[in-house]
């Protein structure tokens, strides 16, 4: 199962965010890492979830935008350095990165970066080969 | 204290067929008419076509009294017949051609002959002389230059009565300011929007303009108020009048203030007007609101016979005391169809759902809000709901979407409008159907 990132439009108004968040919590689904993009007059929060499936009906119910893309989670060994050697490679790839952002997982030792680059199947490849341990979706949804 | 024009020292720039008796340009007028309605009916499909379906032939009409036999034109005639089928001179006799914007996609083309160039050096030089300018002065004209009326109309009509024309068209403010102090300008044509502007920005750059020598502005294509007026006749020191036109007619110079300041003249030796009570289709009783009609009597290019300019004015009773004969309308007040005019340019919501129609992934539902801050040219944004495919993760997506629809904007209305992505169904909706239009312009009409 791949990685499921959903990302929600929000005007910039009094209040969006806590609709949104109340709107996943009243569907039981749990929010595993958010990140948003944001500009003068809206924002894009992009979320990882326990449920996406349950999270774009619950979505979809209060009045939300909402569109799934999948993105890369990868895991990183919490050190110094730990993100440089990931970001390298892509780097010497030639593979740019559109975003990222990172979270701790249940363990409490690895961080997860999830990552979104402009070639994931690409980005995929060149990590795996170089022994980054990519996380799969049952892994990243269902901590 | 500059000395300011007056209704004194203007009235010998008025020419005589400003100052006809009644009964001698009635006579004029029924000539002409009978000519134009031969010319159209043999040279313009539109005409002989919608005559025919009537049963009127260009005999039956012996003077405008008889104009109310004949079926009005729109500007959906224009759009059928785009873009020179309303044309009634050959190619090589027309000299020039001007569009405006039409209801949807086609713009309304407009074609001139020599003589009808002549024409509208005659009307825009006579609405020039009623601000009392002369040979002897300095004409700044910033109205654009291009395929709108406007800024070659204001400057055939100065070149006509020997001024100085200063061709700086719409824009660069600060140069225009430069020019007005550097020059010498006496006398200005722009919006009123944009007369506030100047007189803004004048100020900023430290301009006395109570120590220039400008002294009139004419100022039209715009809806304005006469709030307005006095905020431009006190910011720039001048006498500020309001000038009328259509491209469909000529463009600028179909009707004009005096410095009487108590309605525009109509230059009825060239454009005949009715007003029409436009469910009825019926002339209005002398003095009462409802739209302005014209018929072309001297153009040889393009003949208007019964446009429907969807402006709603009101014929203003009794003779000016300037000693013009010619008829007053009243300030425009309205228009009987949708059409908006931001910035001087005329926009319907029809180009605007045709320009959402052709970008995918945008929803049909749209919020257009004009507001103007003192001081200021006209704000638009166009407000946009997303619809679920189109949003990204990616914000340079987003803002993709954004420029796109900014962009055909732009090439359809040749105007800049912000676009703003919003959320579905977050603007309000009157009975299912959206309020499309938000005007938070203080017009005051």
């Amino acid at each position: 199962m791949k990685v499921s990132q959903i990302t929600v439009f929000l005007e910039n108004k009094k209040g969006r965010l806590a609709e949104v968040t109340e709107a996943l919590a009243s569907r039981g689904v749990n929010i595993r890492a958010a990140s948003i993009a944001d500009t003068i007059d809206y924002g894009l929060l992009r979320l990882i979830v326990s449920d996406p499936v349950q999270a774009r009906q619950a979505l979809a119910e209060a009045g939300f935008s909402a569109s799934e893309t999948e993105v890369l989670a990868v895991e990183v060994e919490d050190r110094p350095g730990g993100l440089a050697s990931i970001i390298r490679c892509l780097a010497d790839a030639g593979i740019n990165i559109e975003y990222l952002y990172a979270f701790v997982g249940k363990s409490g030792e690895k961080a997860i970066v999830v990552l979104r680059s402009e070639d994931t199947e690409r980005a995929r490849e060149v990590l795996q080969k170089n022994n980054v341990t990519l996380l799969t979706g049952e892994q990243v949804h269902r901590l | 204290m500059k000395t300011l024009p007056d209704l004194e020292s203007s009235r010998a720039l008025i020419s005589p067929a400003e100052a006809m008796p009644p009964d001698r340009l009635r006579t004029l007028q029924d000539e002409r008419l009978r000519a134009v309605v031969r010319r159209a009916y043999e040279t313009v499909e539109v005409y002989r076509r919608k005559w025919s379906e009537a049963g009127v032939s260009p005999e039956d009409i012996h003077g405008v009294e008889d104009l109310p036999r004949l079926p009005f034109i729109t500007k959906d005639d224009f759009r059928e017949a785009y873009p020179f089928g309303m044309f009634s001179a050959p190619l090589s006799e027309i000299v020039e051609i001007h569009a405006s914007s039409g209801t949807t996609g086609k713009p309304t083309v407009v074609g001139y002959t020599r003589a009808d160039i002549e024409i509208w050096g005659e009307v825009m030089g006579r609405t020039l002389a009623a601000g009392g300018v002369t040979s002897n002065d300095i004409v700044q004209n910033s109205y654009g230059y291009g395929l709108f009326t406007g800024g070659l109309g204001a400057h055939y009509g100065a070149a006509r009565i020997g001024a100085a024309v200063v061709p700086t068209s719409a824009g660069n403010t600060k140069r225009q300011l430069q020019v007005m102090e550097d020059f010498g300008t006496t006398a200005l044509c722009c919006t009123p929007s944009y007369a506030i502007v100047l007189g803004e920005t004048g100020r900023e750059m430290g301009i006395n303009f109570e120590a220039l020598p400008l002294r009139v502005g004419f100022h039209g294509a715009e809806p304005w108020s006469e709030s307005m007026r006095q905020e431009i006749e006190r910011s720039l020191c001048i006498r500020a009048l309001d000038i009328y036109g259509l491209s469909e007619v000529i463009g600028p110079g179909v009707a004009y203030e005096c410095l009487a300041q108590s309605g525009l003249h109509i230059a009825e030796d060239h454009f005949f007007p009715e007003i029409i009570n436009p469910t009825t289709l019926e002339h209005v009783l002398e003095g009462a609101h409802g739209e302005l009609v014209f018929t072309t009597l001297t153009k040889t290019g393009l003949p208007l016979i019964r446009y429907r300019t969807r402006d709603i004015t009101y014929f203003i009773p009794g003779q000016c005391k300037c000693g013009r004969t010619l008829r007053r309308m009243a300030k425009v007040s309205g228009r009987t169809d949708d059409m908006l005019i931001i910035r001087g340019v005329n926009v319907f919501p029809s180009q605007i759902e045709q320009v959402l129609g052709a970008v995918e992934g945008t929803e049909p539902h749209y919020q257009l809000v004009i507001d103007r801050q003192p001081g200021r040219l006209d704000e638009v944004e166009l407000w946009v709901e997303v619809s679920e495919d189109v949003i990204s993760d990616e914000v340079r997506r987003m803002e993709a979407l954004e420029m796109k629809i900014l962009k055909e904007l732009e090439s359809m209305l040749g105007l800049s409008i912000k676009v703003r992505l919003v959320e579905p169904k977050s603007i309000a909706r009157s009975e299912g159907k959206a309020k499309r239009i938000v005007d938070r312009r203080d017009l005051g009409i």
